[in-house]
C-alpha cells in the first residue's frame, strides 16, 4: 500500500511538449525550463496566449503540500503574497506514471544579483524596505518562508520589487522548517534552531545580502558564527547595513517590521537629515554673505548719522 | 488518527555486502515488524563507473518498504535528511491509505484522489508528519573502505538530529556500526534525543574486508524491542512519581 516514489523515474520533460491536466483538461505549451527545485522542475509554458509556470514533480505529496501553502495565500485579503495559483493537476506521462503539477503566475524580472549589477547597490536599501513589509505579513499569517535564498528572489520591473518565486519551503511557524539551502541555514552556521520562527527568515534574509558581496559563498571553518561576523566585516562597508546584518544573524532583531524600521531610520531618514543639514549649511553660507553688508551698512549708517549731527550742530 | 511511533532504519553503506544472510531478504523481515529500512549509498567524491553496489542499495530498500538514495560525500547532509523525512512521508501516507480503503473502499489511495481533496489529505498527512514521535536507528557500515568518509556521516548525523528535533513529535537515534569483533554491529550511541553533543564517535574503527549487511540488520531490528521496553519502564516511572 506504500506509495514507492523512490521508484517512480525522473521526468524530463522537453521544449515543445505539451502537458495536458488528467482533471482538468488544460493544456500546457513548454516553452523552456525556468529551474529545478528541491522537489520538481518548474517550467515556463503557454496557455492560450498567457505565459504561466509549471512546477511538475514526481512526489505528489510535496506538490500537494505547496499548493496548499499557495492556496493560503491566495486568502490573504488586500495582499499580494507570491504567485497567484491558477490550476493543479496531475500529467499522465507516457512512461504510465502519473507527475502531479500546479500552475502559478509567471513572474518575470531579473535576478537579484544582476540587478544590482546594472543599477547599483544603492537600490538594495529600498528594494529590501519592501521585501521586510512582504515578509510581516507572511510572518502576520504564521506562516515562515523557509528556504529563503538568492536563486527564489527576483527583481520585477516597473515597479522594481523584490519578490519570491518559489513558495516549497514555506512552512506553519513552530513546526520544523520545511526546505532549506545550507549557506542560508541559521543551524548550519550554528546561530539557532532550524524551527520555523520570523528570526529563522531574518537571519536568511541577511545571507541573501551577505550573498551579493560573496557571490560564490564561503565555508563555514571550524567557528561558523566567527567566521560570519568576520565576513560581514570585511566586506560590508556601509556602516548602518553592516549593523543590521550582525544584528539578523545574531537574532537581536525578532521581527520583519525592525528591519524596515531600521532601514527606514537609518537610509531614507538619515539621508533627509543629511539634505536638511547640507541645506542648513547652505543657508547659514548666505548668511555670511549677508552679514558684512550689515556691518558695512550699520557703519555707513552710524557713520552718515555722526556726521549729520557733526554738520548740524557744531 | 494515532499513528504510534515511527520505527527507521538508516543503513548507511558503499558497498555489497559479502556474508551472511541475505540483506534484502532480512529487510523485508525488518519491516514485517513495522520499521522501514532506508538506506543510502555512499560514492566515491570523483567515481565514473557504475557503482557495484547501487543494485543492493535499492533491493534492500524496496524490500524494506524505504527510500533509498545513492549520493557523493559532499552532498550527504542533505541527503540523510531528505531520506528520512521522505520516509516519514511515505509511511504516513501508507497509514492514511488505509484508511482511505476503509472509508472510500475499492483501494483508493491518495494519488488518485482528484487535486482538492488531495490537498486536504495532505494537510493531515503533513500534521502527523510533524507531530508523530520518530525512532531512527543509524547503521554505519565501517568496513575499510568506508574510513575516511565517516567524518561526512557524524556531520550528517548532527544535521540529521537538528532537523528532527525542530519537530513537534518526540525524535530518538541510536547509532550502531558494523562489521564488529564477535557480534553483528556495535552500539556507538544508545538512544538519545540528541545528536548534537556526540564527537569523533567513529574513533574505535574495527576495519576488516567483510561486510555482513544482512545479520547487521537483523541484529538491529531487535535493537528497537530494548528502547521500547525501557520507554515504557520510564513511562511507569513518570506516572509513579505523578500518582506519588
Amino acid at each position: 500500500m506504500i506509495t514507492q516514489t523512490s521508484k517512480k523515474p525522473e521526468i524530463h520533460i522537453k521544449k515543445g511538449q505539451i502537458i495536458k491536466g488528467k482533471w482538468h483538461r488544460h493544456r500546457y505549451h513548454i516553452v523552456k525550463k525556468l529551474g529545478n527545485g528541491a522537489i520538481g522542475s518548474v517550467y515556463l509554458c503557454v496557455n492560450g496566449n498567457k505565459q504561466v509556470a509549471l512546477k511538475l514533480s514526481k512526489q505528489s505529496a510535496s506538490i500537494s503540500s505547496e499548493v496548499n501553502v499557495l492556496k493560503a495565500f491566495q486568502a490573504v485579503q488586500g495582499y499580494h503574497l507570491g504567485p497567484s495559483l491558477i490550476d493543479v493537476d496531475d500529467y499522465e506521462a507516457t512512461n504510465g506514471f502519473q507527475y502531479s503539477f500546479y500552475v502559478m503566475e509567471y513572474i518575470s524580472g531579473d535576478t537579484l544579483h544582476d540587478f544590482i549589477r546594472q543599477n547599483g547597490h544603492e537600490w538594495l536599501v529600498s528594494l529590501l524596505i519592501g521585501f521586510a513589509k512582504d515578509l510581516q505579513v507572511l510572518h502576520k499569517e504564521g506562516y515562515v518562508f523557509g528556504d529563503l535564498k538568492i536563486e527564489n528572489l527576483i527583481v520585477s520591473r516597473k515597479p522594481a520589487k523584490l519578490k519570491w518565486v518559489d513558495v516549497g519551503g514555506t512552512t506553519l511557524q513552530g513546526r520544523a522548517i520545511k526546505e532549506y539551502t545550507e549557506f542560508y541555514d541559521r543551524a548550519y552556521w550554528q546561530c539557532g534552531s532550524r524551527k520555523a520562527d520570523p528570526g529563522y527568515d531574518l537571519f536568511a534574509l541577511a545571507m541573501v545580502i551577505v550573498r551579493i558581496y560573496y557571490p560564490n559563498g564561503f565555508s563555514r571553518g571550524n567557528n561558523p558564527k566567527k567566521t560570519l561576523q568576520l565576513k560581514i566585516n570585511q566586506a560590508v562597508d556601509v556602516d548602518p547595513l553592516r549593523r543590521l546584518l550582525l544584528m539578523l544573524i545574531h537574532g537581536s532583531i525578532k521581527d520583519a517590521e525592525q528591519v524596515k524600521d531600521f532601514l527606514l531610520t537609518y537610509f531614507i531618514h538619515q539621508k533627509n537629515k543629511r539634505d536638511q543639514r547640507s541645506a542648513s549649511h547652505k543657508r547659514s553660507k548666505k548668511q555670511d554673505s549677508v552679514y558684512p553688508l550689515l556691518e558695512v551698512g550699520s557703519i555707513l549708517t552710524i557713520g552718515g548719522v555722526c556726521y549729520l549731527y557733526v554738520t548740524l550742530f557744531m | 488518527m494515532k499513528t504510534g511511533t515511527l520505527k527507521q532504519i538508516l543503513l548507511i553503506t558503499d558497498g555489497c555486502s559479502n556474508q551472511g544472510e541475505d540483506p534484502a531478504h532480512i529487510a523485508s523481515l525488518v519491516a514485517e515488524q513495522g520499521i522501514t529500512v532506508n538506506v543510502i549509498g555512499i560514492l566515491e567524491d570523483h567515481h565514473s563507473e557504475q557503482p557495484e553496489g547501487l543494485e543492493e542499495v535499492e533491493e534492500i530498500a524496496s524490500c524494506g518498504r524505504g527510500v533509498s538514495q545513492i549520493v557523493y560525500q559532499e552532498t550527504l547532509s542533505q541527503t540523510v535528511q531528505t531520506v528520512t523525512k521522505q520516509a516519514m512521508t511515505e509511511t504516513l501516507q501508507g497509514v492514511v491509505n488505509k484508511e482511505l480503503t476503509q472509508i472510500l473502499g475499492n483501494e483508493k489511495t491518495m494519488e488518485e484522489l482528484p487535486p482538492d481533496q488531495r490537498g486536504e489529505v495532505m494537510e493531515v498527512v503533513d500534521e502527523l508528519g510533524e507531530t508523530c514521535d520518530l525512532e531512527v536507528l543509524v547503521l554505519v557500515d565501517t568496513s575499510a573502505s568506508m574510513t575516511n568518509k565517516l567524518p561526512t556521516v557524524q556531520e550528517a548525523l548532527i544535521d540529521l538530529s537538528i532537523s528532527m528535533n525542530a519537530r513537534i513529535g518526540r525524535s530518538r537515534f541510536a547509532v550502531y556500526q558494523f562489521p564488529a569483533r564477535k557480534k553483528a554491529i556495535q552500539q556507538l550511541v544508545d538512544w538519545t534525543s540528541k545528536l548534537e553533543s556526540i564527537s569523533s564517535i567513529f574513533a574505535k574503527i574495527s576495519s576488516g574486508g567483510i561486510t555482513p549487511t544482512g545479520p547487521a540488520l537483523k541484529e538491529a531490528m531487535y535493537q528497537f524491542g530494548k528502547s521500547s521496553l525501557r520507554r515504557r519502564f520510564i513511562k511507569d516511572d513518570y506516572t509513579n512519581i505523578e500518582e506519588a
